[in-house]
């Protein structure tokens, strides 16, 4: 199964009828497969970095789902998002472990600093905030990630050096060329 | 077989049966507000959990199957206040208002609530947020009032194959609904109400007409006459407490004298006048596959059913040329008041008001389609389901029950046998048939009784086939065809069909679909709840009302023999394109 590549919005330069048509090759990979549906939003979302109407539309056409059954998987994932994000997206896990271990006051911490709330973006695109039930990461909560790295018992107090680590775009290419060699 | 013991009764079941479904066997009847025999069972309400001997928890009759030597309680002091708790939960969020809402009196959490003479709700907190959705002509939705129960998920992607509702969101802020919680007009819903059927709450209705109809009814510039559909006959009664199957033919048309309508008409006489023309129309393709050796669209397909013409224009717009040419019975009726009648009584399109009364919220919808006016002004005022006349008949303080025995107006009101059983799945095919047999022939079709035995039932897909022999000069070169048939109901069904057909897995002439299992007499307009074994009991209802009649042939019927003498002229004639014949267009489907 093919994972999200990347969540960040620069790929958004290149043009919508490219992605769509890429997006097209990969309904055609899945469309005979059972369970399609999550695989191929995951990919979509890689894309084009968000789930745009358009591309949710065609991902129902494509697999023969209904837009209603699309959208209602889209919308139970807090994974996927139907608006573009930032440059870097920042999750915050509110699973039990992270929850008790102080995830909430780690996410007001990240809302003050960055001025928006969970599901927004800032003005200067450059974060998204989200939050997360549980990564898998419960030893190390409280947990958040920030893009693909995850940043283990964050405290509140700490958030802007972790978030600021990512204000320039060298440091998020950084973390994406070093992803992508691993 | 496992041996289980329900409440201290000993019963023996088929190996996976559900918990539930045996205890109906020891003649205990568990709670449940999600359950739909035969299509649903997710636990998904948690009305029905039980006590299963050694169990830790308690269990979901619905989902659990039953293994041998089980010991199960259905009312114990655990069950009773788990029920209790669910139910009170339940009830925290629902954002309803019982004495104005569609559902009272016809409620199933009103009644399970009553049932468990619950007299106040312990749990305080947030309500579902009430969202009102009248985006469409026929289906009304409000979130606020919905349990989740997820029967109407079943039936739309299930069942019709249409997948309009599903689950939005998550957690609390879950709302069943269309994609993203927008309207149901932004995305492709076929109006079956099929969802409004099975809805245990107040959560779907029909869009409610009543008003309009008592508005026309209180104009005095105004003539307003009304036509019912075949499947209303075998199921009105069922709203004020008849048995389910009881005929009461006479006494809705006494009823609907008594509101006040000028005239009572039947659209019986339309199905009738659909036969003639849909028969000749197969008739003339036919001649020009067979005879002409030309490219036709065969097989053709009906078009009575709003409901599979919307489901065809979203999902199968290539199949369009199929579909038989004919308005719907319904429209032809519309047409056909406002111009042949209106010339009759001399009167003009504009003054007369016609009122219907179907077993369906997809008429509505195709009352309100633009090109629905080949009369001048709009063909069909006002589309009722068939529970929005008891409403008014109740309204009106007629008691049904005592009423006479009265018939239909003269002009648009004589029917034979064969208009009934448009009413079953299976029966417009078996009228047409009685029809074409006969033209084509002279004689009657071979079967018993007029019957198509194949064609009969609940089966979700039928079909049949018949060779044609001893045919009269005019139609000799269809001598030695073999004549195949078949039907679907449900769009699942039909579907399915379509599918096969399309890739050359089978072959047929005619084809009948109908969009609500079992045809009309399941349709979502129908009084709650339909099962199949009501279905069934409408189904024979129909039968009777047919055989019990003289004329059981389409073409028998006088007032259509009147109407072609008077009016049309002749099937397929210039007037019969004008008012009786249509086209449709794709839709887009997302």
């Amino acid at each position: 199964m093919k994972t999200e590549k990347s969540t960040c919005a620069c790929q958004k330069d290149t043009d919508e009828s490219t992605l769509l048509k890429r997006l097209d090759v990969v309904i055609k990979e899945y469309r005979e497969k059972s369970g399609a549906l999550i695989p191929v939003l995951q990919i979509a979302q890689g894309l084009f970095g968000y789930l745009p109407e358009v591309a949710l539309k065609r991902i129902s056409l494509g697999l023969d789902k209904s837009y209603s059954e699309v959208a209602g998987v889209v919308g139970f994932y807090s994974f996927f998002s139907t608006v573009p994000r930032g440059r870097n997206l920042v999750r915050v896990c509110l699973g039990t472990a992270c929850y008790v271990r102080g995830g909430k006051q780690v996410l007001e911490a990240i809302k003050k600093h960055l001025g928006i709330d969970v599901g927004q973006t800032t003005p200067d695109k450059l974060f998204s905030l989200e939050v997360a039930r549980c990564f898998g990461a419960c030893g190390l909560a409280p947990a958040i990630t920030v893009n693909d790295d995850v940043h283990q018992r964050v405290k509140s107090a700490k958030v802007h050096e972790i978030i600021n680590s990512y204000r320039t775009v060298s440091r998020a290419k950084a973390a994406r060329q070093k992803r992508e060699k691993t | 077989m496992p041996k289980v013991t329900i409440d201290g009764t000993s019963v023996e079941v088929p190996e996976g049966t559900s918990i539930l479904n045996a205890a109906k066997q020891a003649g205990v009847r568990i709670p449940t507000l999600c359950h739909m025999e035969e299509v649903h069972a997710i636990g998904a309400c948690r009305v029905c959990v039980v006590e299963v001997e050694g169990a830790k928890t308690l269990a979901a009759s619905c989902v659990m199957p039953v293994a041998d030597g089980m010991k199960i309680s259905t009312h114990t002091k655990r069950v009773r206040e788990a029920r209790r708790t669910v139910v009170e939960l339940l009830l925290s969020e629902h954002n309803g208002d019982c004495q104005v809402c569609d559902r009272n009196n016809d409620c199933e959490l009103q009644a399970l609530a009553h049932e468990l003479d619950l007299k106040s709700i312990r749990f305080e907190g947030l309500k579902t947020a009430a969202g009102l959705d009248t985006s469409t002509p026929g289906v009304v939705r409000d979130n606020g009032k919905c349990i989740k129960c997820r029967r109407c998920v079943a039936v739309c992607g299930q069942i019709q194959s249409v997948g309009a509702l599903f689950p939005q969101f998550r957690g609390f802020k879950t709302v069943i609904g269309p994609a993203f919680g927008a309207d149901l007009d932004t995305v492709a819903c076929v109006q079956c109400g099929q969802c409004a059927a099975v809805c245990p709450v107040g959560a779907i209705t029909e869009k409610s007409h009543i008003a309009e109809v008592w508005k026309a009814l209180d104009d005095k510039s105004k003539t307003v006459v009304v036509q019912v559909a075949p499947a209303v006959r075998a199921s009105l009664g069922e709203c004020f407490g008849m048995e389910p199957g009881t005929l009461v033919t006479g006494k809705m048309v006494a009823a609907l004298r008594r509101l006040g309508f000028s005239a009572v008409f039947d659209t019986n006489f339309t199905a009738d006048l659909t036969i003639i023309e849909e028969g000749h129309e197969l008739l003339h393709r036919l001649t020009l596959a067979v005879k002409d050796k030309k490219p036709v669209a065969l097989p053709q397909f009906t078009s009575c059913s709003p409901g599979w013409i919307r489901y065809m224009e979203y999902f199968y717009p290539e199949m369009l040329p199929y579909l038989s040419t004919c308005k719907s019975p319904q429209q032809m009726f519309g047409a056909l008041a406002k111009t042949y009648w209106a010339g009759k009584v001399g009167k003009k399109a504009e003054d007369i008001v016609v009122v219907s009364v179907m077993p369906c919220h997809a008429k509505k919808s195709e009352s309100e389609r633009p090109e629905m006016n080949d009369s001048g002004v709009r063909d069909v005022d006002v589309a009722l389901t068939t529970r929005e006349l008891g409403r008014m008949i109740k309204q009106a303080g007629i008691d049904f029950n005592a009423l006479p025995e009265e018939g239909m107006d003269s002009l648009m009101g004589a029917s034979t046998g064969a208009a009934d059983i448009f009413a079953n799945s299976g029966g417009v095919m078996e009228a047409a048939l009685r029809t074409v047999w006969e033209v084509v022939t002279g004689r009657e079709l071979p079967f018993l009784n007029l019957h198509v035995p194949p064609l009969m039932g609940l089966s979700g897909i039928k079909q049949a086939e018949a060779t044609i022999t001893g045919t009269l000069p005019a139609w000799s070169f269809l001598e030695g065809v073999t004549v195949k048939v078949a039907v679907a109901s449900s769009l699942s069904n039909a579907k399915a069909l379509v599918d096969k057909i399309k890739a050359g897995e089978v072959s047929y002439h005619f084809v009948e679909i109908m969009t609500c299992p079992g045809g009309c007499i399941g349709g979502g307009g129908q009084p709650r709840k339909t099962t199949n074994a009501i279905r069934q009991k409408r189904i024979n209802a129909i039968y009777r009302e047919d055989e019990g009649k003289k004329l059981r042939k389409s073409h028998e019927n006088p007032e259509v023999l009147k109407i072609y003498a008077d009016f049309l002229g002749e099937p397929l004639g210039k007037v019969s394109h004008h008012l009786l014949h249509t086209k449709y267009g794709a839709r887009q489907r997302v």
